[in-house]
């Protein structure tokens, strides 16, 4: 019998009823509003009007996918190092690597501005040996640092957690039967530590896909992602919302697809698994 | 004894802070009256950013003194856009009982029916407002609106930087400027500039004169440094830009902390904005707001607030005003014969503005 008792059941209702009513029924008025227009009446017109913005889906895909691809090459050395050291120096790793999170990242993005200005930190001081000033702020790759940096966390603690519970004796096994360096992490660590990496990856890629604040703050403006469009659309009025709503509907089901093909690569009962 | 003596330090640190931050007090010479029977009530402005005297460095705390005055607890909330503005009174989650948007959405807005009608009559100070703000376009009877802040748009420069520029909208897109420039992050004055260049009317129904704009802005966007709303301030503060289109009384805040910012009207022409206090359908506390808006008609506020936002007030109680900071100040007053040609913005038929708000993103994404 795997009847659960009403008591459980109670416990369960107030998570319940939160994601039905914050999660659940706005997906359900997203999805009405992309497919009625202003008059409410079905359309696929909001549909058509993506094209018109498909650019904004590419350069939010690469970018996502550059900044993705560093947070991992940075991330995982990281997490494998922390497992190295002593309780006390990991704890204190740790900790680094949560303070930057505890902080707002609005407040954190704002601060790579005055470090990357063209009167910023790093130019005043290019400037004062004779280099600067060198364009930074205002490019992509501010863009993708800002998305690196405030999303990094994210990589590295799945990894971390994954990482740490890798059975020593397995690594021993695989020396005494004459695996060097190399070949211990690849055929050994790697693979038992593909869960973190794959829900790092998912955790990382899907707050870079659809941000919208770095690229303002960091970017210039002078580009828009998929999030900015949303964002512009849904602050210009409700002219806008069915657009907008359909905009949001195509990336969410970009991101539903991307973490299917990403659960793929994940072994059914690993622990770092999202969905 | 360590638990006295840290109450002892708190009390010495409390009084400090008092005395440090406590301003100078000044009395109120207030013209109108001001009844309390709606002490206890609040209620809700919603304003531009930057766009209130709040009490820094010893000036009035309008806000403060309004709640000192009549008991009314004011929520003071902001924005950045007519478009944000228009968006949280579209969709009602907020009720705000004054609103002080610009002409253009006010005209929006009364179409849309989303404003009532104040009686002006009821307002003691309404008198002072001049006569050349009064029946505009989009108000033209009075019935809607009372003037709060008037503008004009027009090129900010930093001479140590770039040393004089030519008297044009023409200027950002100079290549010699590349990387130094900034523009508005609005699609209605970012198109603006771009529609002064081309000699275009702002308020044209001809969709080709906007394709044509967007044409003008997509060329010169790989010249300009970003899109900028108020941070603005900042970047031209510190010399992050060289040159902005901004308010020419924004210019003047700018000048205070950068003493080589020049400042000019384009010779093409520019945008001049008149903001007005608004109350809008589904205010809670009319009366309340009616009380508000003749308090920010007073003399003594209205002078702090147009010393504080910069903008040229549209209060005669101010203009001739010796004592007042900007008393005939040559930017935001100019002589007839320094006048630019300008230009208000009209709400625009929502097919167009529909269009050219479209075609902002396809800038964006240029």
């Amino acid at each position: 019998m795997n009847k659960k008792s009403f008591g459980s059941q109670l416990l369960a209702a107030p998570h319940i009823v939160w994601s039905v009513l914050f999660t659940v029924v706005p997906l359900f008025i997203m999805l009405y509003f992309a497919f009625t227009n202003a008059d409410g009446v079905f359309t696929l017109e909001n549909i058509k009007q993506i094209g018109l913005y498909k650019k904004a889906f590419g350069i939010s895909i690469l970018y996502a996918v550059i900044a993705t691809l560093i947070t991992l090459l940075i991330a995982y050395p990281m997490a494998y190092f922390m497992t190295k050291v002593n309780i006390s120096s990991q704890r204190m790793l740790m900790m680094i690597v949560m303070i930057p999170m505890w902080m707002n990242f609005l407040i954190r993005t704002y601060s790579w501005i005055t470090i990357l200005a063209n009167t910023g930190i790093i130019n005043t001081f290019l400037k004062s040996i004779g280099l600067g000033p060198v364009k930074l702020i205002n490019t992509p790759g501010a863009v993708i640092l800002g998305m690196v940096y405030d999303f990094l966390p994210y990589m590295i603690l799945p990894i971390y957690s994954v990482m740490s519970k890798i059975d020593k004796s397995l690594l021993e096994a695989s020396e005494d039967l004459g695996s060097n360096a190399f070949n211990k992490f690849r055929r050994v660590i790697l693979p038992l530590s593909r869960p973190g990496i794959i829900s790092g990856i998912t955790m990382v890629f899907v707050p870079s896909v659809s941000t919208f604040y770095i690229s303002q703050k960091l970017g210039g403006n002078k580009t828009m992602l998929v999030g900015d469009v949303i964002e512009y659309f849904f602050n210009a009025g409700p002219d806008y919302y069915n657009v907008a709503s359909a905009i949001s509907m195509v990336l969410m089901i970009m991101i539903l697809v991307c973490m299917v093909i990403m659960n793929r690569f994940s072994d059914d009962d690993s622990e770092g698994v999202i969905i | 004894m360590k638990k006295i003596i840290s109450i002892f330090m708190t009390l010495a640190l409390l009084c400090l802070s008092l005395t440090g931050c406590g301003y100078e007090y000044q009395e109120l010479s207030l013209v109108g009256t001001y009844t309390r029977d709606y002490a206890g009530t609040e209620i809700t402005v919603y304003n531009w950013g930057e766009y209130i005297s709040d009490g820094a460095d010893g000036a009035i705390d309008v806000n403060r003194e309004f709640e000192k005055v009549t008991g009314i607890k004011v929520n003071y909330l902001t924005f950045e856009s007519n478009e944000t503005m228009y968006s949280q009174v579209k969709n009602g989650g907020v009720k705000y009982d004054i609103i002080i948007p610009s002409d253009y959405m006010i005209g929006r807005l009364i179409k849309e029916g989303e404003l009532q009608k104040i009686d002006t009559s009821k307002l003691s100070n309404y008198n002072l407002i001049g006569e050349q703000y009064k029946s505009l376009f989009f108000d033209p009877k009075n019935e809607y609106t009372v003037p709060y802040s008037v503008g004009m748009v027009g090129v900010i420069y930093n001479q140590k930087l770039v040393g004089d520029v030519e008297n044009s909208w023409g200027v950002l897109w100079d290549e010699k400027y590349k990387d130094q420039t900034l523009n508005f992050n609005n699609p209605r004055d970012a198109f603006m500039t771009a529609q002064m260049l081309l000699g275009q009317d702002l308020n044209s129904t001809n969709k080709d004169d906007w394709k044509a704009a967007a044409e003008k802005l997509k060329e010169g966007k790989a010249n300009l440094q970003s899109y900028v709303m108020d941070e603005v301030y900042g970047k031209m503060e510190t010399g992050e830009a060289a040159i902005a289109p901004y308010y020419a009384g924004d210019y003047l805040t700018m000048l205070e902390t950068n003493p080589d910012l020049r400042f000019f009207y384009p010779k093409e022409g520019t945008n001049i904005f008149v903001d007005s206090i608004c109350i809008p359908k589904n205010a809670k506390n009319k009366d309340a707001a009616m009380l508000y808006i003749n308090f920010l008609l007073e003399p003594d506020i209205a002078t702090a607030n147009a010393e504080y936002i910069g903008y040229a007030s549209p209060n005669t109680a101010v203009i001739n005003n010796p004592d007042y900071y900007y008393y005939q100040n040559e930017i935001l007053y100019p002589d007839e014969k320094d006048m630019p040609k300008v230009q208000y913005y009209h709400d625009i038929d929502d097919k167009i503005r529909i269009y050219y708000e479209t075609l902002w993103v396809q800038v964006k994404l240029y």
